[in-house]
């Protein structure tokens, strides 16, 4: 199994902090695993996130995606390493509210080559996301309607289906499901976590939800492996 | 970039009526900024253009901004009159052209009366030196024909064939009227957007004819001499108010000046035009700068209205940049986009101020013009025009990207998590 994300001596504290808000001696995503990362909030999930899709770079230490150092591309390099190999879903507000369901499932592919070009490969980019909105449970009714009139629920999976087109190595999802209710959490999952399987994306899923754990292949508290987090719970 | 372009401008649409309010407010400040400018600009050229193509006014002896006043405004009156025979002196002169001698003091229902020679209508200038032009009739020829001006006739629905009656002094007393002579208006001049257009013109010798029996300033009493009889008199004036004086050549207008502040026979003063209006409008003009002020003033408030209305729709636009940066965006894009988008609204508020103002002028300057005697023209864009439109461009982009770089820097430090 190949790397997709790895952290060592990972060290980050927020400007003005006294301390690291992020200790991490190590933490790695394989290819195509999915990773349940949990914890009481404050103990660093977002910055965490951050850190592994390079929108923050460490003060010590180094964060690789796919073996290239984040800390060593410049900023718009960043930019389109992130978006050529990450797709990211947000607790909520994923969406353009003006543009169609297919137009927001299509935004990385007009930023970037090369989710373009992996969307493509079989059949056009559109198929592509016609075929993930189909398999998140959006009907086609749905798919040319502005994002803004859809519920919570879909939009979530409209988000969904946008960080898996073009076939990105890893989805970063940060809390996707605390806006949704019981079952439209269960269902959303089933989705996500199916699509990821048959799009070979690696999951890093943040929750503080213990009730969701079981359904993914691996656990990490974040607390146990961050020692700026035991610090603090420890004073 | 170009998948940018089509997102501004989807976002644009989405906050049409914010952004709309925006550019209304760059528009309504445009529109006052260059209306106040063109009103300040065409008030100084509606005064300095009263008189042209008249290279000296001659007058008695007094304070050369009392002279233009009273013989071009015709504001206050004279403290002595010009005897004819100096007038004819100065017409003998050899370096001399023409000479349109003026008399002045009497009027009509509030309008001033004006005496001169048909020569008036040939010599008289205004403006860019545009000759007067009759938009009705001819000029007086007979003893009690008259002329009116534009705003006369308007304002008392003259036409040709009015008899009128004139009023001694400025007629407020009404106790000492000319009714016994009536006037029959012959011509109505076109607007020319000066004094003229507030007076009443007649022959020199109507002057006379209309004062026979007048003494001192109030009538004979006893003496009355019927209008038809007036004829058998000498109607040569004894004195007018001032001379107009054209020059042969305008280089010796000094020598001419020097030879009526040395005429032997009375006290007389001459002055040019030009610089007694330059010396009037340095009193007038403290309005002007009050005029420029205001719009000063009112520009900042409008730009200042400008910025809070961007920075209100800000947070709606902090959750948007935070999904276009996690969808690829570079920071280059999003203030890309920013920028773009305040440049074209700006450039929107200024286009629609700059129509506003035209579409204002025309329609208003009809107004303008009866109510306060101010022409206001269409023409192009002044110089300082240019100026103040270049420069509401450049402080509505300004103040659009403050917002635009708050906006950046909240989605540097949001990261790809808006905190809302």
């Amino acid at each position: 199994m190949s790397l997709i994300l790895s952290a060592a001596a990972l060290r980050f504290a927020w400007p003005g902090a006294e301390r690291p808000c992020i200790d991490i001696e190590r933490f790695e995503v394989e290819a195509g695993e999915a990773v349940f990362l949990h914890g009481p909030s404050g103990c660093g999930k977002s910055t965490l996130l951050s850190l592994l899709a390079g929108v923050l770079i460490a003060d010590a230490g180094q964060v690789r995606l796919l073996g290239h150092d984040w800390a060593a591309l410049s900023g718009a390099a960043r930019d389109r390493a992130r978006v050529a190999h990450v797709g990211y879903i947000f607790q909520q507000f994923n969406l353009l509210p003006y543009l169609s369901v297919l137009d927001n499932v299509l935004l990385p592919c007009r930023f970037s080559g090369r989710r373009m070009a992996q969307a493509t490969q079989d059949g056009s980019a559109h198929a592509q996301a016609r075929e993930l909105l189909a398999r998140m449970g959006l009907d086609s009714s749905l798919w040319q309607r502005q994002a803004m009139q859809l519920s919570v629920g879909q939009q979530q999976r409209v988000a969904a289906a946008r960080a898996l087109i073009g076939h990105p190595e890893v989805v970063i999802a940060d809390e996707p499901t605390s806006a949704l209710d019981e079952d439209r959490r269960e269902a959303f999952l089933d989705v996500l976590l199916a699509a990821c399987a048959a799009n070979r994306s690696a999951l890093v899923f943040v929750s503080h939800d213990q009730r969701i754990a079981a359904r993914f292949s691996r656990h990490v508290l974040l607390p146990e492996i961050n020692r700026a987090a035991l610090a603090v719970a420890s004073s | 970039m170009t998948a940018l372009f089509g997102i501004a401008w989807r976002s644009a649409w989405n906050r049409r009526f914010t952004l709309a309010l925006t550019v209304l407010s760059i528009a309504l400040s445009t529109f006052l900024l260059l209306g106040v400018e063109r009103i300040r600009t065409e008030l100084r050229e509606n005064f300095s253009s009263s008189v042209s193509g008249t290279d000296l006014i001659v007058g008695a002896r007094t304070g050369s901004t009392q002279l233009l006043l009273y013989s071009v405004f015709r504001i206050g009156a004279a403290t002595n009159n010009i005897q004819w025979k100096s007038v004819q002196a100065l017409s003998a002169h050899p370096g001399v052209a023409w000479v349109v001698p003026l008399s002045l003091g009497d009027s009509h229902r509030g309008f001033a009366v004006l005496a001169t020679t048909p020569d008036y209508f040939e010599h008289f200038r205004y403006g860019n030196r545009q000759p007067l032009q009759l938009r009705e009739g001819k000029p007086f020829a007979g003893l009690f024909d008259a002329v009116v001006g534009a705003d006369v006739a308007d304002a008392l629905g003259y036409h040709v064939g009015q008899s009128i009656t004139l009023a001694h002094g400025s007629g407020e007393l009404d106790v000492s009227d000319h009714a016994d002579k009536p006037f029959t208006v012959v011509g109505v001049l076109a607007r020319t957007g000066t004094p003229v257009d507030r007076t009443v013109h007649i022959g020199l010798a109507a002057m006379e004819a209309i004062h026979l029996e007048w003494i001192g300033g109030a009538p004979m009493p006893g003496l009355k001499i019927p209008a038809e009889q007036v004829r058998k008199f000498d109607l040569t004036p004894k004195n007018v108010t001032a001379v107009l004086v054209g020059l042969k050549n305008r280089a010796a207008v000094f020598a001419v000046q020097r030879w009526v502040s040395t005429y032997a026979g009375e006290p007389l003063m001459a002055i040019l035009p030009g610089v007694a209006l330059d010396e009037l409008w340095r009193v007038v003009g403290i309005g002007e700068s009050a005029l420029l002020l205001m719009s000063a003033l009112v520009a900042l408030v409008s730009l200042a209205g400008l910025v809070s209305v961007v920075m209100a729709s800000l947070n709606e636009r902090r959750r948007e940049l935070a999904v276009l940066r996690a969808v690829g965006a570079s920071l280059r894009h999003v203030l890309a986009l920013l920028a773009l988008e305040g440049a074209l609204v700006t450039l929107l508020g200024v286009l629609l101020g700059v129509m506003a103002a035209v579409l204002g002028v025309a329609c208003l300057s009809p107004w303008l013009q009866s109510q306060f005697g101010l022409t206001l023209r269409l023409s192009a864009p002044t110089s300082n025009e240019w100026l103040l439109l270049a420069s509401v461009l450049a402080a509505g982009w300004i103040a659009s990207l403050l917002p635009g770089i708050r906006a950046y820097r909240l989605s540097l430090a949001d990261g790809l998590s808006p905190r809302i």
